[in-house]
């Protein structure tokens, strides 16, 4: 019996986290939007992917609280329409979103209740990026991540053209584009996104992109023995595969699950604009000018206001630094 | 939990039923995934609705609010006429071969000894034949007319599939696929878990509802076992802590009882309470209660406590009715029989039936403090919000105090879990403004009580001047100090009583209620934690996940009441010989000489097998399939229908409600029939909000920000409803408007011929808080109690709906 945890009195004696080094950063990026020649990599990373197993899944929209407080949004408190999805969409300020969809499945005469956590897919052909004429606004790592940097982002709305799956929104407030960045921020230190963490059900899962095909085809197996003999994954191919992916029930009815797209393709007519974006880019960006651009992206999430410093302030010195009374509070 | 949340990843079958544990419990279940996942367990799901539980499970069925009993008996007949029974554990764990006494009997829905005048039951009737050397008379072979075996298979007799669909709504041939599936977890190596939550409480009969489950489960040898037993999901992160130290107006801490006004002394006291054996050779551990009862009071009253005074028995407050429940307590509220009502987490406004009364009952108030980390509707209760709380505050002449408490994230202490499991934690943030902990404002409270109990006298002082209070800053006791008192100590030498031997010296932590003793020289606050913070120190802190044989038991993690125990009645794991029935799923075996294995026994270590019983609690030493005395409304539990149905009791068409179920006179006249509100409503919790609370915080708001009702495609036809749409829902007592949710997961159902409609009703919304302003259920819902626990009736009422143009403006 003396394996017994001390036992720490106040939040001041809590284990402080560490930060754990950067895996990844801006030497990564294998491709940028509007900009041509972007030079390969000296490395090239293992590709990630967030694995979404909708037979787990138990619509408790953890996920989307977590990003929330995560991406410090603020959704706005709307009112109830008829359905549980709330907001009613993706917003700019809500990045991922559970998807209820009732279906009575003809084959069994059986109601289904598919829930379907939507966001962005990080497509391995990114239609966005490809899409999108602002140098530097949207890039790509070579694990996969498709990551917006709104510095650089012009508010046009053609990421959302290009989507194939309707993703990105643009803030009416301050004319930027939003979407999952697939915790690009928490990944690069060594954690999973947001909502893995946050999913109590372990139905989001983050990994490598092998190690989740394997967890995939164990949870496809033991859908099969339930009776779901269509059980599958979905890692389409025709956006080369994406770096989220989901196991479906009914993996030949992709269609069931909120509209899901059977075979998602980026637009050809974001594929005739690469020709405009090459000038775009040769004009506007030096490799140079790359880290500076890309700083933004890396210092995010960790920025400290005052308020914060206050707070800090408060835990561990027990007073308040503005109480001009210096006592204790 | 007979178990706990992480055994139920042991599990070969889960049945929620009677509650909803992927939508109110998503943390806890995980480990059905992770059961359904590697173990390939199958999930069942028994509603009204189909569910975000059903959503991901195996096998679904619908029934109709408050029918739970008459399915659950239907299952037990199954089950008896298809030998899905596990023979030997029932004929040697159960009671099934008792004799019960010739004067018992049932019919027409009502056991013998029905008084309708008093409304209350003479159950003399209700128990065993006993024999001339005290004992019960028992017939091994379970034939005898008598036994309890077929005494139960005459009862569940009229519970036939045609029966139970009648009566339930729930299809004939969905019914007996979940019997084939249940039936199936009689084997001696498949399990079953029963995981059920406020939708069997929250009913006029919701102990039997429970009762109905334990039965099956016994039944199928299903108790005791890893990946079975009776799973309780408790709605608040320590709500068992909350009955565990007897925050109930009958209960004293570890499940002791506050005295009656009819046990004058200490010796009629205990006299009803030291059960002895009724079966030869048995432990009945009850029998130890006056070790428990007087560690107790020198816990209390220290040194005020003598052998001479019977331990200031004379302190304990005595009941003059069986408790001052909440019903009872607004009941006399509303009678003008309360000046002062102290609210210490506590919403009622939102939580106790018929709001109306709760607003009328408060207002007679002189003086209501509400101790909230919130501010609450109870504490707002006289504001008027419109619609939404349409009140004259001018009319209210009730003084409110607002004592702003920490929350749970603020306090260092102990959680107590579903499991049992004494979880210490540490503050993870400091509290805001001028919020304080709880102990701090009784502390307050009490040290100014004192005082003027001091200074006046007045006419009992010496409970409150001689009260335990000597705490190193006095002004707010420390967890520890409290968590310590309650394990408890050693106040002289304890000695072995065979041996002689020093267990404990005077001073010590206590390291188990084996150690308690009636002599006066150990004192402790609460029996059944005993054994949580040591010598050894504080073992609720521990943090050691490993997991011998991958059991799923983790006894190095925290503390479990009782002794550490994560599986009660794990004894009935094994055979009468002590082999475990199934060998993948040791807990304990019997060695010879002892019992030993992953698990704390749940008997005597040294108590042969052949001869003691795995009840070590009960007289019997055996389960109690027929529980004697025990409840108030029968030894069986019979279908009886809520006190607000579409349809009469098929048993007794003049039976309303539960006929020893808690309702006062003054609210009959206020009970609706289905002529006038012809739809089932039942309340429910929503996973994006926890109760009342997190409609105050702006991202559970933005997940689910406004109040609706869900109700079918069918119904929303026939009263021409659209989705999205506005309704007015009404009943008996209350009014209220929400959204409408048209759904395909509520389907009418047929019972006694007549369709039956479900209005779902959720309960997270009210007039404060970031979230759109609504209503809880209890705007409509009866104030009328379960029969054994008083629990409101919230998950079976009439109301009525129809299209409601606009919002309605105050």
């Amino acid at each position: 019996m003396k394996d017994i945890a001390t036992a720490p009195t106040t939040a001041v004696s809590n284990p402080p986290v560490q930060p754990t080094e950067a895996y990844f950063d801006a030497r990564d990026v294998v491709r940028i939007s509007a900009t041509r020649d972007v030079p390969r990599p000296e490395r090239q990373l293992e590709p990630v992917a967030k694995l979404i197993d909708v037979s787990k899944c138990i619509g408790c929209k953890a996920c989307q609280s977590a990003c929330v407080e995560w991406n410090d949004t603020h959704p706005e408190i709307g009112e109830n329409v008829g359905v549980y999805e709330n907001p009613h969409d993706l917003t700019p300020d809500m990045f991922t979103l559970m998807r209820f969809s009732e279906w009575e499945n003809p084959a069994t005469n059986e109601l289904e209740w598919l829930i379907r956590k939507d966001g962005c897919m990080h497509c391995e052909d990114p239609g966005c990026l490809k899409a999108c004429p602002a140098p530097g606004a949207i890039v790509q790592y070579s694990n996969g991540i498709v990551d917006f940097i709104h510095e650089n982002c012009i508010g046009c709305g053609y990421c959302v053209t290009g989507c194939p799956f309707d993703i990105p929104r643009i803030s009416e407030v301050n004319h930027k584009s939003y979407k999952c960045t697939l915790c690009s921020d928490r990944v690069a230190v060594g954690q999973g996104p947001a909502c893995a963490k946050a999913c109590p059900t372990q139905a989001i899962v983050f990994g490598t992109k092998e190690d989740m095909k394997v967890h995939a085809a164990e949870r496809i197996e033991d859908l099969k023995s339930r009776g779901y003999e269509n059980a599958g994954l979905y890692d389409p191919q025709g956006v080369g595969g994406t770096h989220v992916i989901y196991v479906l029930h009914h993996a030949d009815k992709p269609g069931v699950y909120a509209d899901l797209e059977e075979n998602p393709r980026i637009s050809p007519i974001v594929e005739g604009w690469k020709g405009v974006t090459k000038t775009a880019g040769l004009a506007a960006i030096g490799l140079a000018a790359l880290g500076a651009t890309l700083h933004g992206l890396f210092s995010r999430g960790n920025e400290v206001d005052d308020h914060d410093t206050q707070a800090a302030d408060v835990l561990v010195k027990g007073r308040d630094p503005d109480d001009t009374h210096g006592g204790q509070v | 939990m007979t178990n706990a949340w992480t055994d139920i990843k042991n599990t070969d079958l889960v049945v929620v039923m009677g509650g909803n544990a992927a939508e109110a419990h998503p943390c806890g279940f995980k480990w059905v995934t992770e059961a359904k996942a590697h173990r390939g367990a199958r999930l069942i799901v028994v509603d009204p609705r189909y569910t975000r539980t059903a959503s991901v499970s195996d096998y679904y069925a619908p029934i109709r609010p408050g029918t739970d009993i008459a399915f659950l008996m239907g299952v037990i007949r199954w089950c008896m006429d298809n030998d899905k029974v596990q023979w030997e554990y029932v004929r040697n764990f159960t009671n099934a071969s008792l004799l019960v006494r010739e004067d018992f009997g049932w019919s027409d829905g009502l056991f013998t000894g029905y008084d309708e005048e008093k409304r209350d039951f003479d159950k003399s009737s209700w128990d065993y034949q006993i024999g001339d050397d005290g004992f019960a008379l028992t017939d091994p072979t379970l034939q005898d007319p008598r036994c309890v075996w077929q005494l139960l298979r005459q009862h569940v007799d009229v519970y036939t599939p045609e029966f139970v669909e009648n009566v339930t709504g729930t299809p004939r041939d969905k019914f007996l696929t979940i019997c084939e599936m249940i039936g199936e977890c009689s084997a001696p190596d498949k399990v079953m878990t029963s995981m059920y939550a406020l939708g069997w409480t929250q009913h006029s009969k919701g102990a039997q509802n429970i009762r109905g489950m334990a039965m099956l489960q016994l039944i199928l040898g299903n108790i005791g076992m890893r990946g079975g037993g009776m799973n309780a999901l408790r709605g608040h992160s320590n709500i068992q802590g909350l009955t565990d130290i007897g925050l109930m107006s009958n209960l004293i801490p570890g499940y002791l009882n506050i005295p009656t006004e009819k046990e004058v002394d200490w010796q009629t006291y205990l006299s009803t309470r030291e059960f002895r054996p009724i079966r030869p050779g048995q432990t009945s551990y009850w029998q130890n209660y006056s070790k428990f009862m007087v560690s107790f009071m020198k816990a209390m009253w220290g040194d005020a406590a003598t052998a001479e005074n019977n331990w200031a028995y004379e302190y304990l407050p005595k009941l003059d009715v069986p408790a001052y429940d909440i019903l009872r307590m607004f009941e006399l509220m509303d009678q003008g029989r309360v000046n002062l009502y102290f609210c210490q987490g506590f919403n009622p406004m939102l939580s106790i039936p018929n709001r109306e009364k709760i607003t009328r009952s408060l207002s007679k108030l002189k003086m209501l403090v509400v101790m909230d980390p919130l501010s609450t509707e109870t504490s707002h209760f006289w504001q008027n919000h419109g619609v939404h709380n349409d009140v004259d505050p001018s009319a209210i002449q009730t003084e409110v105090l607002e004592l702003p408490t920490t929350c749970f994230a603020e306090d260092e202490g102990a959680l107590v879990n579903s499991g049992r499991w004494l979880q210490w934690h540490w503050p993870g943030a400091t509290p805001p403004g001028e919020a304080k902990h709880d102990t701090w404002i009784m502390a307050q409270i009490f040290l100014r009580v004192r005082e003027l109990y001091q200074r006046e006298g007045g006419a009992f002082p010496d409970p409150i001047l001689n009260l335990t209070w000597n705490y190193a800053d006095p002004e707010e006791p420390l967890p520890e100090e409290l968590a310590k008192e309650m394990n408890g100590r050693a106040l002289g030498d304890v000695t072995d009583p065979t041996s002689g031997a020093v267990v404990a010296q005077a001073g010590q932590q206590l390291s188990g209620f084996g150690q308690l003793r009636d002599d006066g020289s150990t004192m402790a606050g609460c029996w059944i934690y005993a054994g949580s913070w040591t010598e050894d120190g504080n073992m609720m802190a521990r943090r050691d996940n490993s997991d011998p044989g991958d059991a799923g038991l983790f006894l190095n993690w925290a503390f479990a009441w009782p002794a550490n125990r994560r599986i009660l009645y794990n004894r009935a794991s094994a055979d009468l010989q002590g082999k475990p029935w199934d060998p993948d799923r040791l807990l304990i075996a019997w060695n010879g000489e002892k019992w030993e294995g992953y698990d704390v026994p749940d008997i005597a270590p040294t108590a042969k097998p052949t001869e003691v019983g795995p009840f070590i609690m009960n007289q019997e030493g055996v389960s109690r399939l027929f529980t004697r005395g025990m409840m108030r409304d029968g030894p069986f539990p019979t279908h009886m229908e809520p006190f607000e149905t579409p349809m009469a009791n098929v048993l007794n068409p003049r039976m309303r409600g539960n006929p020893v179920g808690r309702v006062f006179e003054s609210d009959v006249a206020n009970l609706a029939t289905s002529d006038e509100f012809p739809f089932v409503a039942t309340s429910y919790r929503l996973t994006e909000h926890f109760h009342y609370w997190t409609k105050h915080n702006p991202v559970n708001a933005a997940l689910q920000p406004e109040f609706f009702v869900e109700i079918s495609e069918e119904l929303a036809a026939e009263r021409g409803i659209a989705r999205g749409s506005r309704v007015r829902v009404w009943g008996k007592r209350g009014e209220v408007w929400a959204k409408a949710v048209v759904t395909k997961r509520i389907k009418p159902m047929v019972c006694g011929g007549k369709p039956v409609h479900v209005v779902g009703i959720p309960l997270h919304w009210g007039f404060m808080g970031a979230a759109k302003k609504g209503w809880g259920p209890n705007s409509l819902t009866p104030f009328v109690g379960d029969a054994n626990t008083d629990t409101p009736e919230f998950k079976a009422f009439l109301v009525n709906i129809e299209p409601a143009a606009e919002e309605p403006v105050a």
